[in-house]
């Protein structure tokens, strides 16, 4: 049966933001869809608010709008493009519940619009908890003894009737798990409740039975309208039941299911697709087993693709998503060619002849007092993968593949610290669930606890243990033998992890290994298990005897790009980006390109990104192995955040070619001293600096400069444990813990430039010329990361005079430091006067957004560059100019982290962002705050709190605001500006001086939108933490305030009609 | 390029001694590590490609002579128990897996090592089972030697003695593996006859579910014996090795058509083949594994099948008195016929499954259903 053609245009829906339990695996699925849809010859419409996307790229949509996600925008987006149908289900819960929205308000049966992949009905039985109950009952298939209840009564008359504790609260119809969480008392209950309530979407929370200990597997399944289903992948996770499984442990495949019992939840799952209704395109099915008798209880099924099924089309090299988009459009799976193999059909289940285990990556030292405890609700920021013929060996490359200090389980320094536990704290940290549980284990099992013991704590599986306790065993026998050397490697251990335990170094190990002809192979990952012949070059490496050929004759140069690893706080989906534009452009420039990178969640890592992918841990060893063999004629280190360029230098020592910036002026940008000459000799201005190793010498410098002072460890990412200064006090109590982070780095310390205006530019290089790509001026004021502040382009209120001065400025510093590709510089101006900030020779965070916006693809000209372009001949001699305007907003993941402090600071905390563009500059500033969930209402309540340095630069926008249906709320010297100029407002005290306050007009719902413009020191920070714990939009400038209501009063006059247009359109 | 690496290695190992190894017929050495019954074996080597069911595996008659390579990466991990054997016991000669494990199962009742050790064949694990794997699937279905008596062995003498067995080819493996008669079930309002050529106690499950008396007479019972128990259908059960060294079969299945429904799973529906004329031959290296898709060309529906076989009927032989009612979506095999005028089907993969999936099991029915009309 070949694809529909009764539909020609298709509306796809992205994923939004980048937020915990949504990363970027759905611009991964997304980037396949719309690959493939569009090949079929579908006219493709795009809507996704997030501009650090591949699929957002222009070419990959006929039409995309970066636009807020919301059921406004969307009916406006169907109105003008009228599409045909609408697929949902390759953007997460975002997409999911936007589609529905948009059904039950009947926009989309106004227009005609077939939902495809998944009808609403399906999805409604899958997401509502107890239609979803009714029809696992209606099929016999048990799940867990549970009801929904929409009030905190209801609730607490169910959680009498199930009797016992702990019980398990999970909201209907959010994200990850959003909101849930384990119940071990009233009291803890009553909280849990109460936050699920306010998140779910329709009110309802889920309370059940605890399954605490329980076997928890994943079960991906694909299905066709003919009814032909297949399983993936089996996902079995290490974390039993009671840790969400986004920060579990898994692996693939299932482990320890006898065949008996694995075909009966594959049949189980198939049924469950059927019950619910699911036509085409893949779901998961999660599963619970008791451990002691094999009993199994459903716990939810997406019906749609979902953060496993792009781990499981990363484990097995079946495209879960660009398979469901072609059966959404009418292909069956036996029409469909196994992409790997090319000859056989989709229509089977792959095979593993090796384990793949992922591993969640955390940020826990970015949020300090959230609970690191791990429960029903999501909290890793990102995840890695490995591949290994063995699960040790996986294992180990996972551990060493997050790159958070460890190098390895176990034999590795940062091991240390847990073997000199007590076997107190060592007991209880097995028996709670956490980020560091390995490293517990590996304490526990070195003690030699019986694994029963360590079992029963845990609740992991004693198959699991055994091997970890292999792993420790091996650890007390190593010696640098021949034999235990291999055996080493076949374990996993990685060259370092022996130089620790050799006391040798890695370099020498190496050596030693390599003369022993103890050397990686690497095995393809072909669907089939070696059954049928597989042309698609996906690598991993082992310790075997047989080395899989590089399947490449084409006689091109090749290109090593160096991928951004696991997803975390500062690093994330935008670097991703830039890789794949930079294979995008060298494939096209003729180059074979080689891509290394151990997140399953990316775009990179899909097997027809790169002419080769290699599935490996971003360390030295694991490169330099595959850089050795591929002979590859350059690697590139520049576009995948700080991983790459961590390991430039060394790999740089050992041989390696990287080609375009040298790594050693991309440290010297990094190093203070260093780059205090480079800016001299460009005749750029610095603020004043210094940098300290003792806390006296901090206390010295920062009275020479004056203080507020901005400070921060050298060398650490996303500019982790920065802060503002204003006293000695302070900066004594920050030294102590900042040499901690910093790991024998010194302590840089800035004079504060208050009241400036920060700037982001990004800039190209090719040696000769430069060319600024986009400059970026920050909203907030300076003393927020630049990663959390939103920003806009073009720039609004810059003199001629400072332009030029940053263009020459960052032509200079580029000549300095010999950029050959991107750079980033940060600027502050104050009082008309331009600082250079920092300057970063590589891909920052906003190259992905620059690009977007101005249609210039700088991460793929800096690809060109490196690899011996001129800006000339890639025909980019200017700077573009824009005739419209966008924002970037970041948003923020505090709300998975209840108890936090949200103040927002010089360390970044956002984990995604999302653009509002618009040819008027006011209303893309709504929309990207409509966009980032913090819609600032058109009417209501607003608190007021402006400086009196802003006070009559604001007025006039005060007064436009008071003309329409707005009701103010004002703290004392505003109250008096707008008193006297006939404005009424009520009187509000600050948060620090009395009550009512800020946070009691909030609790009160008298307040929909918070306008404070502070003085550094004042309570702002604090302010802008309660307009995100409460969802509230908040406006810290008055550049904002001006956006803000411009925008508002054009909205008003346009009687609330919202103005969409593509990005195709904008760059036309 | 593959060769040029295995001749490499021979070169280096013809002449050295290793204590554990597969020897292939064509010289190449795979090293481990013994760990199931410590002696020597010949057999063919085969792979599987499923990620669970080894029990199913070794107790399956069907891997009868046969040296199975699991390729899933894992193995041993939940252990072994009484209800998931196969048959009677363990029939291949010998296992080569990459990790050997002990069980972690509430169901384990003994390891697959034990499992192993006590039916006396030897499991060499530690291989390159990936390299072995697609060393087989470029040159075929070899015959091999395991060495894994605890002694050493110069290579070369382990590959002479593969080279030297005579192999299954031609070979009478049913009447090798096949019990003494026995009542499965006595339940059942229609009695079916199994003929066993090696047969699979999950057939014997699934029959008994499909509400029928089972009754297992071995290969090589005649026609007249078979009828003689009166039974409502005949069912050729699965076997290893060569369905044309089978000896008697074919005449008695001859005799059985048109008087009685026959369906046939695996060899026993490469005997249907040869009883109505066509002819079988071997594949390069077999299909044994969980996941071939296969198309129902009366439905169009597609079921993931479990697959063992290293014989197929050939496309071209088949004559008038068949069709083709299943095929092999992966490489285009026939998969099941059916008699265009007697009441008789088989089909080449496994509808019980065990292991596998059970996406074909609608076949007891559909046997079921033909008995009812007939």
């Amino acid at each position: 049966m070949p694809k529909r053609t009764d539909i020609h245009k298709i509306m796809l829906l992205g994923a939004g933001p980048v937020v915990i339990g949504q990363g970027c695996e759905f611009d991964y699925s997304g980037v396949q869809a719309c690959k493939v849809l569009k090949k079929e010859g579908y006219e493709l419409v795009l809507l996704n608010s997030n501009p650090a996307t591949v699929m957002t790229d222009p070419e990959f949509a006929d039409r995309t709008y970066l636009e807020p996600m919301t059921a406004e925008y969307l009916h406006e987006i169907i109105r003008r493009e009228r599409p045909d149908a609408l697929l949902p289900t390759l953007g997460g819960q975002t997409a999911l519940n936007l589609a529905m929205e948009a059904w039950h308000s009947g926009v989309l049966k106004r227009y005609h619009v077939e939902l495809i992949g998944a009808n609403a009905d399906a999805i409604s039985r899958a997401e509502d908890r107890r239609l979803f109950k009714a029809t696992m009952d209606s099929i016999g298939i048990r799940s867990a003894n549970s009801e929904s209840a929409h009030s905190m009564k209801e609730a607490l008359v169910i959680a009498k009737a199930i009797g016992k504790w702990p019980l398990i609260v999970r909201p209907g119809f959010t994200l990850g798990g959003s909101g849930g969480g384990i119940a071990h008392s009233e009291e803890e209950f009553r909280t849990i409740v109460e936050r699920g309530l306010e998140l779910s979407l329709n009110h309802e929370v889920l309370i059940e039975e605890s399954l605490l200990g329980w076997k928890e597997y994943e079960m991906e399944v694909m299905c066709d309208k003919r009814g032909t289903s297949v399983i993936v992948c089996s996902i079995e996770n290490l974390d039993p039941m009671g840790v969400h499984t986004g920060d579990s442990i898994t692996v693939a495949p299932a482990m320890t299911l006898t065949d008996r019992e694995y075909q009966a939840m594959r049949d189980d799952s198939l049924k469950v697709m059927q019950a619910i209704g699911i036509q085409t395109g893949g779901s998961n099915v999660q599963w619970a087993v008791n451990p002691l008798n094999g009993e199994r209880l459903i716990i939810e099924m997406n019906p749609r693709v979902s953060r496993s099924s792009a781990l499981a089309s990363k484990a097995t090299g079946f495209p879960i998503a660009k398979i469901a988009a072609l059966l959404a459009v009418g292909y069956t799976l036996d029409e469909l060619l196994n992409d790997i193999t090319k000859h056989t059909p989709a229509c089977f289940e792959p095979v593993l002849d090796y384990v793949v285990v992922k591993m969640p990556r955390f940020t826990f030292e970015k949020f300090p007092a959230a609970n690191s405890t791990l429960g029903t609700q999501m909290k890793a920021v990102g995840e890695a993968m490995a591949i290994g013929r063995n699960f040790n060996q996986a294992f180990q490359k996972a551990v060493r593949s997050l790159e958070t200090g460890h190098f390895g389980f176990g034999l590795e320094p940062k091991q240390e610290h847990f073997e000199a536990l007590n076997d107190e704290t060592v007991a209880a940290e097995l028996a709670r669930p956490n980020a560091d549980r390995v490293y517990f284990l590996h304490a526990a099992l070195k003690r030699g606890w019986p694994l029963e013991r360590i079992a029963e704590l845990t609740n992991i599986d004693l198959f699991y243990l055994r091997k970890l306790a292999e792993l420790v065993a091996f650890e007390k026998n190593i010696t640098d033998t021949p034999e235990l050397l291999r055996k080493a490697k076949e374990l996993g251990y990685s060259d370092r992890q022996l130089a620790y335990a050799l006391k040798s170094d890695e370099l020498a190990v190496r050596a030693r290994r390599k003369a022993l002809g103890i050397l990686p192979v690497y095995g393809t990952v072909d669907t089939c298990a070696g059954e049928f012949a597989a042309s698609t070059p996906y690598y991993y490496s082992t310790y075997a005897e047989y080395d899989e050929p590089v399947h490449s004759n084409s006689g091109k140069k090749k290109i090593m790009i160096l991928g951004g690893g696991p997803n975390r706080i500062g690093q994330g989906i935008e670097f991703d980006c830039c890789c794949v534009h930079a294979v995008f452009a060298l494939k096209k420039a003729g180059y074979e390109t080689i891509m290394v990178n151990s997140n399953p969640e990316t775009v990179s890592t899909d097997y027809d990104t790169a002419d080769h992918l290699y599935f490996e841990p971003l360390t030295f060893e694991d490169v330099l192995n595959v850089y050795e063999r591929e002979q590859c004629d350059g690697v590139i280190v520049q576009l995948g955040g700080q991983t790459p360029l961590n390991l430039a230098s060394s790999l740089e020592q050992a041989g390696v070619k990287i080609i375009g910036t040298p790594p050693a002026d991309i440290d010297a940008a990094d190093d203070r001293g260093i780059f205090k000459g480079i800016a001299k000799a460009a005749g750029v201005r610095q603020p004043a600096s210094g940098m300290a190793s003792t806390t006296e010498d901090a206390c010295r410098i920062a009275a020479e400069i004056g203080y507020p002072v901005l400070v921060r460890p050298s060398f650490v990412l996303g500019g982790r444990a920065m802060a503002i200064v204003n006293q000695e006090a302070s900066l004594r109590s920050y030294m102590v813990e900042a040499t901690e982070v910093s790991e024998g780095h010194p302590i840089l310390i800035d004079k504060f430039l208050s009241d400036a205006q920060e700037l982001d530019v990004d800039c190209l290089s090719d040696g000769h010329t430069t060319v600024i790509g986009a400059i970026m001026e920050h909203v907030e004021q300076a003393g927020i990361h630049s990663g959390d502040s939103a920003c806009s382009i073009p720039p609004r209120d810059l003199s001629q005079a400072v332009l030029d001065e940053i263009h020459t400025s960052s032509c200079r510093l580029a000549k300095e430091l010999h950029v050959i590709g991107l750079m980033n510089i940060q600027f502050a101006v104050q009082h008309g006067v331009l600082y250079v900030i920092e300057v970063n020779p590589r891909a920052s965070r906003t190259v992905p957004f620059a690009s977007k916006v101005t249609g210039a693809p700088l991460a793929k000209y800096a690809a060109l560059l490196m690899t011996g372009s001129t800006l000339k001949e890639l025909g980019f001699t200017k700077s573009p100019q824009i005739h419209y305007s966008a924002f970037k907003e970041a948003v923020f993941p505090f709300v998975k982290f209840p108890g936090v402090d949200i103040t927002l600071s010089p360390e970044m905390k956002s984990t995604g962002e999302v653009m509002g563009i618009d040819f008027d500059a006011a209303n893309a500033y709504l929309k990207s705050q409509d966009a980032a969930g913090n819609r600032i209402p058109r009417s209501g309540g607003v608190f007021l709190s402006i400086r009196d340095a802003d006070k009559q630069a604001a007025l006039p926008f005060l007064q436009q605001l008071a003309k329409h249906d707005f009701e103010f709320y004002a703290t004392a010297g505003t109250g008096e500006l707008l008193y006297a100029n006939g404005i009424q407002s009520h009187a509000v005290f600050r948060l620090s001086a009395g009550r009512p306050n800020l946070r009691d007009l909030i609790i009160e719902k008298k307040i929909g939108w918070i306008v404070n413009i502070p003085d550094l020191g004042d309570d702002g920070a604090k302010m802008r933490s309660f307009a995100i714990e409460f969802g509230l939009p908040i406006t810290t400038t008055t550049a904002a305030l001006q956006m803000a209501t411009e925008g508002l009063v054009n909205s008003v006059v346009d009687a609330g009609r919202v103005d969409v247009c593509s990005l195709q359109e904008y760059h036309r | 390029m593959k060769k040029q690496v295995n001749e490499k290695i021979n070169k280096a190992e013809a002449t050295s001694l290793h204590s554990a190894y597969l020897a292939l017929a064509d010289g190449t050495i795979f090293k481990g590590v013994s760990c199931g019954a410590p002696c020597d074996v010949f057999g063919e080597a085969v792979f599987n490609t499923g990620m669970t069911g080894y029990q199913e595996i070794v107790s399956d008659p069907s891997y009868f002579g046969q040296i199975v390579t699991l390729s899933t990466a894992e193995v041993g991990n939940y252990g072994c128990n009484s209800e998931d054997m196969e048959s009677r016991g363990v029939f291949l000669n010998g296992l080569i897996v990459q990790n050997l494990n002990p069980p972690s199962s509430w169901r384990s009742q003994q390891s697959l090592e034990e499992l192993l050790r006590a039916s006396g064949k030897p499991i060499l694990s530690g291989v390159d089972t990936r390299r072995l794997v697609l060393h087989i699937r470029e040159t075929g279905t070899q015959k091999a030697w395991i060495h894994a008596d605890g002694t050493k062995l110069p290579c070369e003498e382990a590959v002479a003695k593969a080279r030297a067995w005579s192999g299954l080819d031609g070979l009478d493996c049913a009447a090798k593996v096949a019990d003494k008669p026995y009542t499965w079930c006595e339940q059942g309002d229609k009695k079916i006859v199994v003929l066993d050529c090696g047969v699979k106690y999950n057939i014997l499950r699934q029959l008994a579910a499909a509400g029928f008396q089972v009754q297992v007479v071995p290969a090589g019972t005649t026609a007249d014996a078979i009828l003689a128990l009166h039974p409502d259908g005949v069912l050729l059960s699965n076997g290893p090795g060569d369905p044309d060294g089978v000896v008697g079969v074919v005449d008695c299945v001859q005799k059985l058509l048109g008087r009685v429904p026959v369906m046939g799973i695996c060899l026993g529906h490469q005997i249907l083949g040869l009883a109505c004329g066509a002819r079988t031959g071997r594949l390069s290296f077999g299909h044994h594994g969980c996941n071939h898709p296969v198309k129902n060309l009366l439905t169009g529906n597609v079921e993931i099948t479990s697959q063992n076989h290293n014989f197929a009927i050939l496309q071209d032989s088949l004559g008038d008195e068949l069709e083709v009612t299943h095929i092999n979506l992966n490489d285009g095999t026939i998969e099941g016929v059916r008699h265009k005028r007697l009441p008789a089907f088989s089909i080449q993969y496994h509808p019980e499954a065990a292991p596998g999936p059970f996406d074909a099991r609608y076949l007891f029915r559909q046997f079921r259903e033909l008995i009812d009309k007939h």
